[in-house]
Order: C-alpha cells, then sequence, then structure tokens
C-alpha cells in the first residue's frame, strides 16, 4: 500500500516480520475492509458481485497455489484434479449425510489434502519436469478416476447437486449473499497464508526453494516440509472447489479438468510467484480476461466480423491471449504484477522528488 | 480359454501405435538432449503442422509434395523463431519457467489453429489405401505401417545424426556441458535453435502421419499427452529410449484397453499409461536408458 514511511526505524527481527509493516497499514487495512464489506456490495448490481465473487473462489485456489509453487518452489499441474477431489467429496457429504457446509468445506479440504500429499510423494525424489509429469499424472488419473466411479460421481454425467449452504437457518441464495459468504473465506485464506508464510514453517519452504539440499543439511526435514506444503497448497485448492460448487450448486468434473490446473498456474505467474499480493493481482487478472475479451467482442467484433465468426474467437482469442501473457510475464517480468505494482509504488515513495 | 488371435491383434496394433508415439517423442528427445528445455507443447506442434498440410492440401489444393515441402519449411522456421523469441530469454532459469513457457506456447497455439483455419476437422488424405493389409490372422490399416517405417527411418537417421555427424557431437557437446562446449568454439545459441528446428521437422511428420490417421483438428494436440509416459518410461536424453518407450506404452494402452475398457466402461487407453509412468517415476526416474543426474550443494 502507499504509506509514507519515514520515521520508522525496525530495531527488532520481530518489529521486520510483523503481520503490519507499519503503523499506518492498520488503516489502510481497515479502509479496504470497509470498502470490501459495506461500500462494494450495497452499490453494485449482481451481475458485478458475481464476477466479484468468481474472483474470490479463484484468489483461495491461487493463495493455495502460490504456497507450494512460489513459496516451496515445487510445481502442480494436478489442483485442477485437487479441487475436484473436494468439490466431490463435499456433495456427496452434503446430499448422502446432509452434512451442513461448516461441516462439509473442511472434509472436503482435509480429503483434498490428503490426496494432495500421496501425489506429492514422488516430489521426495524427483523434481522440476519430472514432478510436473508426475502430477499431471495425478491429475489425469484422478480425473478419469472421478469419472468412472460412480460412487464418488453420482452416476449421471458425473455430477452432483448439492442444496444451497445454510448459516443460523439462513440461506445462502442470492449474488449478494454469496459474496459475503465467499468474501469471509478470502480473508481467512489471506490472513491465514501471510501468518504461515513468515512462521517457522514458511521460512523452511522458503529454503527448500532456494536450495533444497543445502535447507536438508542445515536441519530442515524436507519430508515433512514438502509433503506439507503440498497437503496445506491442497487443502486450499480443496475448499476452492467445495466453494465453486456451493457457488454453482452442482459439483461438475468438467469444472476441474487440466486447463483449470493451468489457469491457476497463469494466476500466480502473471501475478508473481511467492507473494500473496500477487495471488490476489493474478487471480483478478485471470479471471476478468475471458470476460474483458468477451464483452470487447460482442461489442467490437460485429463490426470485422461475422457472429458465427465471433463465436469461434472469442474461445480462441482467450487461450491465445491467455499463453501470450503467460509467456511474455515469464520472460519480461518473472515477478509479475507484484513487481509492477511494487514499482508504481516507490516512484510515489518520494514523489514528487527523484529520489 | 486365452484369446490368442485378440490378443496378437491388440499386440500387434500396439507395436505400430506405439512407433508412432515414438516419432512424436523424438521431437521432445531432441529438444531436452541439446537444451535441457522442456517442450510442454509437442502435442501442439504436431497439430499445427497436421494444419498446415491439411490445408494445403484440401483447401489449395497443393501437390502431396509441396504440401508435406511447406509443411515441413514452416515448422523449421518456427522452431528457429520460438527459440530465438521465447527460450533463449529463459536461459539459465528455473526448470520451472521453462515448462510455464512451453505450457503458455500450447495454449497460444491451440487457440492459433482453430482461430485461423476453424474449428472443424480437416481431413488429411494421403495416396494410400484404406484397405487393411490382411497378413494371417492379423489386419492393420496401412497409415499405420507407413507411421511405423516414418518412425523407424527418422530414429535411425537421428541415432546416426548423434554418433557420427559433426554437427550431431556438437550437439551432444552442448548437451552435457554449454560453458565447456562455448570455450570449445561451438555456437551454443545456433546448436539450441538447430535443436528446435529439428524437433519441428519431427513434428511435422508427426503432424502428417497422426493426421491422417485421426484427422486434424484440436484434439489432435492431445497426443502430446501420449509423450511423457514415454520418455519418462525409456529416459528423456535417449533415442533407443524414445523407440522402447514408445513400444512399452503403445502396447501397455491396448492390451490393457482390450481387456479392462469392457469392465470399466473405456477411458483405459489413457489412463494405464500414466499410472505405468507413476510407477516408474518411484522405481527409475530417470528412465530406461537415461542417465542419472547427480546434485551437489
Amino acid at each position: 500500500m502507499i504509506h509514507r514511511e519515514s520515521g520508522i526505524l525496525k530495531t527488532t527481527y520481530e518489529a521486520d516480520m510483523a503481520l503490519y509493516p507499519l503503523p499506518i497499514a492498520r488503516w489502510t487495512v481497515a479502509a479496504i475492509a470497509a470498502f470490501m464489506f459495506l461500500v462494494l456490495p450495497l452499490s453494485v448490481h449482481e451481475y458485478w458481485l458475481s464476477i466479484v465473487n468468481i474472483v474470490s473462489i479463484a484468489t483461495v485456489g491461487a493463495l493455495g497455489l502460490n504456497i507450494l509453487v512460489g513459496y516451496t518452489g515445487q510445481i502442480s499441474i494436478g489442483h485442477g484434479a485437487f479441487m475436484s477431489v473436494g468439490a466431490y467429496t463435499a456433495a456427496n457429504f452434503a446430499v448422502r449425510l446432509g452434512f451442513p457446509f461448516w461441516l462439509s468445506l473442511p472434509l472436503g479440504g482435509l480429503m483434498a489434502a490428503a490426496v494432495g500429499a500421496v501425489v506429492g510423494i514422488p516430489s521426495l525424489r524427483i523434481k522440476g519436469l519430472y514432478l510436473a509429469i508426475a502430477t499431471l499424472a495425478g491429475q489425469l488419473i484422478i480425473e478419469w478416476t472421478i469419472n468412472h466411479v460412480t460412487f464418488i460421481s453420482g452416476g449421471v454425467q458425473a455430477s452432483i447437486e448439492v442444496p444451497r449452504p445454510e448459516l443460523f437457518g439462513y440461506k445462502i441464495a442470492s449474488q449478494r449473499q454469496m459474496y459475503f459468504f465467499l468474501l469471509i473465506f478470502v480473508v481467512l485464506a489471506l490472513v491465514a497464508t501471510l501468518n504461515l508464510v513468515r512462521s517457522r514453517i514458511g521460512r523452511a519452504f522458503i529454503a527448500i526453494r532456494d536450495h533444497d539440499i543445502a535447507a536438508e543439511i542445515i536441519g530442515i526435514n524436507i519430508f515433512r516440509y514438502k509433503l506439507l506444503a503440498f497437503a496445506i497448497s491442497s487443502f486450499y485448492a480443496g475448499v476452492t472447489g467445495v466453494l465453486y460448487t456451493y457457488y454453482l450448486g452442482i459439483a461438475n468434473y468438467e469444472q476441474y479438468q487440466i486447463t483449470t490446473s493451468i489457469d491457476y498456474l497463469a494466476m500466480i505467474i502473471i501475478g508473481g510467484l511467492g507473494s500473496v499480493l500477487g495471488s490476489v493481482f493474478g487471480a483478478i487478472f485471470v479471471t476478468l480476461l475471458p470476460i474483458l475479451i468477451r464483452f470487447a467482442m460482442e461489442a467490437f467484433g460485429g463490426l470485422l466480423f461475422s457472429e458465427a465468426a465471433v463465436r469461434n474467437i472469442i474461445p480462441n482469442l482467450r487461450l491465445i491471449l491467455f499463453g501470450m501473457l503467460i509467456i511474455f510475464f515469464l520472460v519480461v517480468e518473472p515477478e509479475g504484477l507484484n513487481r509492477l505494482w511494487r514499482n508504481i509504488r516507490s516512484y510515489f515513495r518520494v514523489w514528487p522528488f527523484a529520489y | 480359454m486365452f484369446d490368442w488371435y485378440f490378443f496378437g491383434l491388440l499386440m500387434s496394433n500396439g507395436i505400430l501405435i506405439g512407433l508412432m508415439y515414438s516419432l512424436i517423442a523424438l521431437g521432445f528427445v531432441l529438444v531436452y538432449k541439446a537444451t535441457d528445455a522442456i517442450n510442454f507443447a509437442q502435442g501442439e506442434f504436431v497439430m499445427i503442422a497436421g494444419f498446415l498440410v491439411a490445408v494445403a492440401l484440401g483447401l489449395y489444393g497443393a501437390p502431396l509434395w509441396l504440401a508435406v515441402g511447406v509443411g515441413l519449411a514452416a515448422m523449421i522456421g518456427f522452431g528457429f523463431g520460438l527459440e530465438r523469441v521465447v527460450l533463449r530469454p529463459l536461459i539459465g532459469r528455473p526448470v520451472v519457467a521453462v515448462i510455464m513457457a512451453t505450457i503458455g506456447l500450447s495454449a497460444v497455439l491451440r487457440g492459433f489453429g482453430p482461430l485461423v483455419w476453424g474449428a472443424e476437422t480437416r481431413p488429411l488424405p494421403l495416396p494410400i489405401s484404406d484397405e487393411p493389409i490382411v497378413w494371417g490372422p492379423l489386419f492393420v490399416p496401412p497409415i499405420q505401417i507407413l507411421g511405423a517405417v516414418v518412425s523407424l527411418l527418422f530414429l535411425a537417421a537421428f541415432g546416426w545424426f548423434f554418433l557420427k555427424s559433426r554437427k550431431g557431437i556438437a550437439m551432444r557437446a552442448v548437451a552435457d556441458n554449454q560453458q565447456v562446449a562455448m570455450a570449445m568454439g561451438i555456437n551454443v545459441e545456433r546448436y539450441f535453435g538447430l535443436a528446435w528446428a529439428m524437433a519441428g521437422v519431427v513434428s511435422a511428420l508427426g503432424g502428417i502421419v497422426w493426421g491422417s490417421l485421426l484427422g486434424v483438428d484440436v484434439h489432435l494436440a492431445l497426443v502430446g499427452f501420449k509423450v511423457f509416459p514415454v520418455v519418462i518410461l525409456g529416459g528423456l536424453d535417449s533415442i533407443p529410449g524414445a523407440i522402447l518407450g514408445g513400444l512399452i506404452v503403445g502396447l501397455v494402452e491396448n492390451v490393457a484397453a482390450g481387456y479392462i475398457d469392457p469392465h470399466v466402461g473405456g477411458g483405459t487407453k489413457d489412463f494405464a499409461p500414466y499410472l505405468l509412468m507413476i510407477i516408474a517415476l518411484m522405481v527409475r526416474p530417470y528412465g530406461i536408458f537415461g542417465k542419472p543426474t547427480i546434485e551437489r550443494v
């Protein structure tokens, strides 16, 4: 955030690692909270809130993936599948046993964490490319299993309808109610991630990312922390899947295919690897991109192309832009949108002076 | 009673399909061997090449030799250009960056093909008959035999190239240690470009063979998913490994599909090779012919 920070001297390690880097940050956070909880939901149309809702869900997933990829330096092309594990677990508990959401949601997350840890086991022996391929295999095998085992998928078209979540007998049905419901989880995920990465566990993750053999030599239990990273990250993914299931009212494996895994990887790369704020930026950017393309093509596409051509162009243009953005950020700005934001901040820090 | 006839049919089909997998895997191995880069867009390379040839044949009515020539030339140019624009800036960056860049590339290509040439499936007719060749109790479509022959020819050619030719030896030197190769006067960047162009050539042939077998549309890129089990089983940097891995994957998926599919309702073909690959990763991650890497702090 943009603050003047003159006159603030940190003298202890604790002060440097504090959740609020500056005293004034409390006020910024309060202002943002007021905006998110009061101004935004009461002032905009339900359609825009529905977009914000999708961004919220994506934020939780992106934060989780960033813990694994950005902080621990492992890679997973299987996060879409972990989301589906969470989604189907919660849907089965909710429909068959009638569990309320506050029970089925953590259960979905825990199941995803367990599956994620199992898929992460190869990370102990292999890394980089091999790990990418192993998690890709995990993605395909989980997808296949859910699709073919009717006990999990509920049979018809592998989808399960779930009831709307209820809180104190109050049904959450409209987009506006959904907004508050999801916002709570976004806040929880944000605070949990911020605290995780500045804790002992987070520092161990970063040590493993920077050099795992060196980390092992200084006494970090690689076995435990790599699996922990996979489990925590998959827990987030599972919760994302559950939230999306409750949001849509249906659990469907088509929402969690390999393209989803790649979408989330794109979010954290475009947003910024190893950065909490970057995950949020990435989630916003990648979610809004197809919507913006659709608007632009619906508004101006008709001038240049026929209607059938526009229908062909929209999804393909999205793929092309999407891939080019990934490549662009990797080649030109590897630290992503978060870096651009920091550049803007540091420019205004001493504004209007040059330095 | 074990049905030997059915089993033989599955085996022969598996061997021929497996050799066609080897051809695509070869493109992957070439790039990895020379540049240590991983190409997650191999399937999309094949798709784009298939599109180029099919469009030249179908839309412009070009003769076959011209269409194939256009496809090859375009893929060579594409390989060089890609290395220059995308891969070269990523030299020395973490492996995750290269993986993601090629994943991004695969998205671009998957959008580009249908955007320019339309979403419908295009035929890629080759001047060979559709009639299966009956050989004893077995019958095989000629396109699969053509594919297998092309694969073997190319595998032999690249095997010779890496063992005997000057350029091939230089490329192996680059793969072994870039700094030492550079000190010996090898233009490392040129060989990187050459490796990608060679992957383009192999993909063009793969695109012709596979496009002719399956028809050309965006789903052609899905063959790329079969590359990973093939190269992991065989070893990432080994050309004989690509052949053996392709054969194993072809056999396993055909036999598994033949015996398990009726019980689970399909899809075993896509599933069995990956299961095998996971086991291989746990037991022997560098593959049958690959070289194990030793890491130091």
